[in-house]
């Protein structure tokens, strides 16, 4: 099962490496791992996505608790929440391909940030499988590059991850 | 008051009240070694390896409820320390290890004697810090020791880069740590003691399985307490030995891979499990569906909540420290003016000593060669028990283990989880400084004692009157019989030739040796040994090459799957 993971962590040194020598050292699975610093910049939030059974992915949040910067662990993914990423496309974008691209962009809500003679950037935000439909949908020899942020996700309503 | 790092450092340890430092000096720690010899409130014991500052410091506070210091220098200091640490995070040993680093501008430039500390270490640690900014050292230091010995105990390890130690800054010492991110749960949770109290009141087939966190947590008193109210058997993991007294009826011996017959049978076939400060290790349930097999509520308490139902499913989780819980347990179940099922207890005892008659810890005791159980025995009996034991890893361990019969907590000294050759020997150094006058014993193997040999010295400098127990049997023991039973009697590499003579290298070193090839002079030589109050003696038993511990359980079996000597 895939669960979505949200942490606050001390924002110090190092304290990325321990998470992520976590799940290294006790061989988890970690799909995306996201970290920035939060309104209150001596904490960071990061989000987890990981694979497991119920059993391993309670394992996961009970070591994470036990890091020492650790401060919260939730799985977001226990109930209603909200997951968002960003990707940023570079297409060539030349010929009938120029109109047709602007048009798969429009279609997935997404924004053309960068413009030249043969090239596009497409801008788009959305839950992981939005971002893989588009990848899909365009033409994949018209894809240059690509980068994902990978999951950032929050729960809904009046659930809050706070200290 | 203004002082330079260094100074800081040392006036860290003297609030901690820390006797010992183990350590050996180096270019990035010279500060703080200076410093060291301008004060005499805290003593440095010079180790011959890191390694063995580290055994060392963990052997003090395995015996003592102090948190054990180790002190060394960057780079090669640091990694030599590395096994060290490794034994006692598996272990949950407290302890503040302090290490030299590079100064500040240099690190990241492949300086000499660099290494990156912190990320070496950081799977191996409770926690670490690399101390960048003098104002924070103090600190740093304080929060150290406090993660060390708090919670689940660990080590924790503090780098400290040259130029931090000659800086300056002014000196306070924090009174008390909070950290928000830190906070281990003491008081157990009300609801859930209920329920185990009642399932405890339930039990038909009752079993206490208790690890090295009773030891930990100071808990033994609590935990007898306990275990005489309910009348349950009771088994302990080789970490736990001592947690509760071996001499008492009510215990059923070790279990595990090298447990008793009746521990191991108890375990796998009681209905109520009562698992205190214990984590299902594999050495202990063998394969957990094999374990799973027979249906049992497990009720497990733990300060760790990640060691609940981390292998084995529970239905009851406590998290908590041991005392707390049990002595909230203890009054819950006095109120309740409720006793166990006695007719069903007394059937289950019934069963219980009908394993015992097994008597699986029988040997040749008319061997006309040195029986290795037979050392144990008689050490135990020369000792009267008392002994502080320190073993290292192998056959040996498990003899030590199954033949010394620990009353107390705290007198039991091994390398269980990481299982460190090498251990036994600094660890009687680090133990014989925190209980000079009392007797202290290092049960070795000629492969274990040979990896941390060197610290001989150490033992004649500060004049430390370790017995060294050396159960010569000319193998790799347990890698022999592992050989024997699963690999066809292919004994790769598991033979030592060329074993040097114990006996002159103990007196090369300044130290007494002695050789005992005769079950006769057993006795008569351990005697005289411990007599020997103020000396080092080396004794080399010439024991059994081919004796092999039993019972055993094969890695991967069950538990009651037990290999048992009269079967061979």
């Amino acid at each position: 099962m895939r669960h979505v993971i949200s942490l606050l962590i001390e924002n110090e040194a190092g304290a990325l490496s321990r998470v992520s020598g976590l799940f290294s050292a006790r061989a988890y699975n970690i799909e995306s791992l996201t970290v920035a610093p939060t309104e209150d910049p001596s904490m960071s939030r990061m989000t987890i996505v990981s694979t497991g059974s119920d059993d391993v992915i309670e394992q996961i949040t009970k070591q994470l608790n036990k890091l020492v910067e650790v401060i919260k662990v939730v799985d977001i993914s226990e109930a209603a929440h909200i997951e968002r990423e960003l990707m940023l496309v570079k297409v060539r974008a030349t010929g009938k391909d120029r109109e047709e691209m602007k048009r798969m962009s429009d279609i997935f809500r997404g924004r053309i940030i960068d413009v030249t003679e043969s090239t596009y950037v497409i801008e788009l935000t959305g839950n992981t499988t939005k971002l893989d439909s588009f990848i899909e949908a365009i033409d994949g020899s018209l894809i240059l590059e690509t980068v994902r942020t990978g999951v950032c996700g929050i729960g809904r309503g009046d659930r809050v991850l706070k200290v | 008051m203004v002082l330079t790092g260094a100074e800081i450092v040392i006036r860290c340890l003297q609030e901690e009240k820390v006797e010992y430092v183990f350590g050996y000096p180096g270019g990035s720690v010279l500060f703080i070694y200076d410093e060291l010899f301008k004060q005499d409130k805290v003593r440095h014991v010079l180790v011959r390896h890191e390694q063995g500052a580290v055994h060392a410091a963990d052997g003090y506070a395995r015996s003592t409820e102090k948190v054990g210091v180790a002190l060394v220098t960057s780079g090669p200091g640091v990694t030599n320390a590395v096994t060290g640490i490794a034994t006692a995070y598996m272990d949950s040993i407290p302890m503040v290890i302090i290490t030299g680093q590079v100064p500040t501008a240099y690190i990241g430039q492949d300086a000499f004697q660099e290494v990156d500390t912190v990320g070496i270490t950081r799977p191996c640690v409770k926690h670490n810090y690399l101390v960048k900014d003098i104002r924070e050292l103090a600190a740093t230091i304080k929060k150290a020791f406090y993660l060390a010995k708090s919670g689940r105990p660990g080590p924790v390890l503090v780098d400290i880069p040259k130029d931090i130690s000659a800086a300056k800054c002014e000196f306070s010492y924090p009174k008390a740590i909070a950290m928000r991110s830190y906070n281990p749960v003491i008081k157990g949770h009300q609801g859930q003691i209920k329920k185990a109290a009642q399932l405890l009141l339930e039990a038909k087939r009752p079993m206490i399985y208790t690890g090295g966190g009773v030891v930990l947590s100071n808990a033994a008193d609590k935990l007898a307490k306990l275990v005489r109210q309910l009348g349950f058997p009771v088994t302990n993991t080789l970490m736990g030995l001592g947690g509760y007294p071996a001499t008492d009826r009510q215990f059923v011996g070790m279990l595990g891979m090298h447990g008793t017959y009746e521990a191991n049978m108890a375990m796998q076939h009681c209905d109520v499990l009562l698992a205190v400060g214990a984590r299902f290790d594999d050495r202990v349930i063998g394969n957990p569906e094999h374990f799973a097999e027979v249906p049992r509520k497990i009720i497990h308490i733990d300060i760790d909540p990640s060691s609940i139902s981390k292998r084995v499913k529970v239905d009851v989780p406590i998290v908590g420290d041991l005392p707390e819980v049990l002595e909230d347990v203890s009054k819950l179940l006095a109120a309740s003016g409720e006793h166990p099922d006695e007719k069903a207890l007394k059937a289950w005892w019934k069963q219980i000593d009908e394993w015992r008659g097994k008597d699986c810890l029988k040997y040749d005791r008319k061997s006309r060669i040195i029986k290795p159980q037979f050392v144990v025995e008689k050490l135990y009996e020369v000792t009267k028990g008392e002994a502080f034991v320190c073993s290292d890893v192998g056959q040996h361990q498990m003899w030590a283990a199954q033949y010394y019969k620990f009353d107390k907590p705290r007198r039991w000294m091994n390398s269980g989880g990481l299982g460190t050759m090498g251990f036994g020997l600094p660890a009687a150094m680090g133990v014989q400084l925190a209980h000079p006058g009392s007797p202290v014993a290092c049960v070795t193997g000629e492969g274990s004692v040979q990896m941390c040999i060197q610290e001989l010295s150490t033992c004649k400098q500060y004049r430390l009157p370790v017995k060294v127990i050396l159960l010569n049997n000319g193998y790799l023991g347990m890698v022999r019989q592992w050989q024997q039973l699963f690999h066809g009697n292919r004994y790769s590499e598991s033979y030592v030739d060329a074993l040097p003579d114990f006996v002159k290298l103990a007196e090369a070193y300044g130290h007494v040796g002695m050789r005992i090839d005769k079950p006769g002079d057993v006795e008569g030589a351990l005697k005289e040994a411990f007599k020997r109050k103020d000396d080092l003696v080396f004794m080399d038993f010439a024991i059994d090459p081919k004796e092999n511990v039993y019972p055993m359980v094969q890695g991967g079996k069950g538990l009651t799957e037990m290999i048992l000597s009269e079967e061979l």
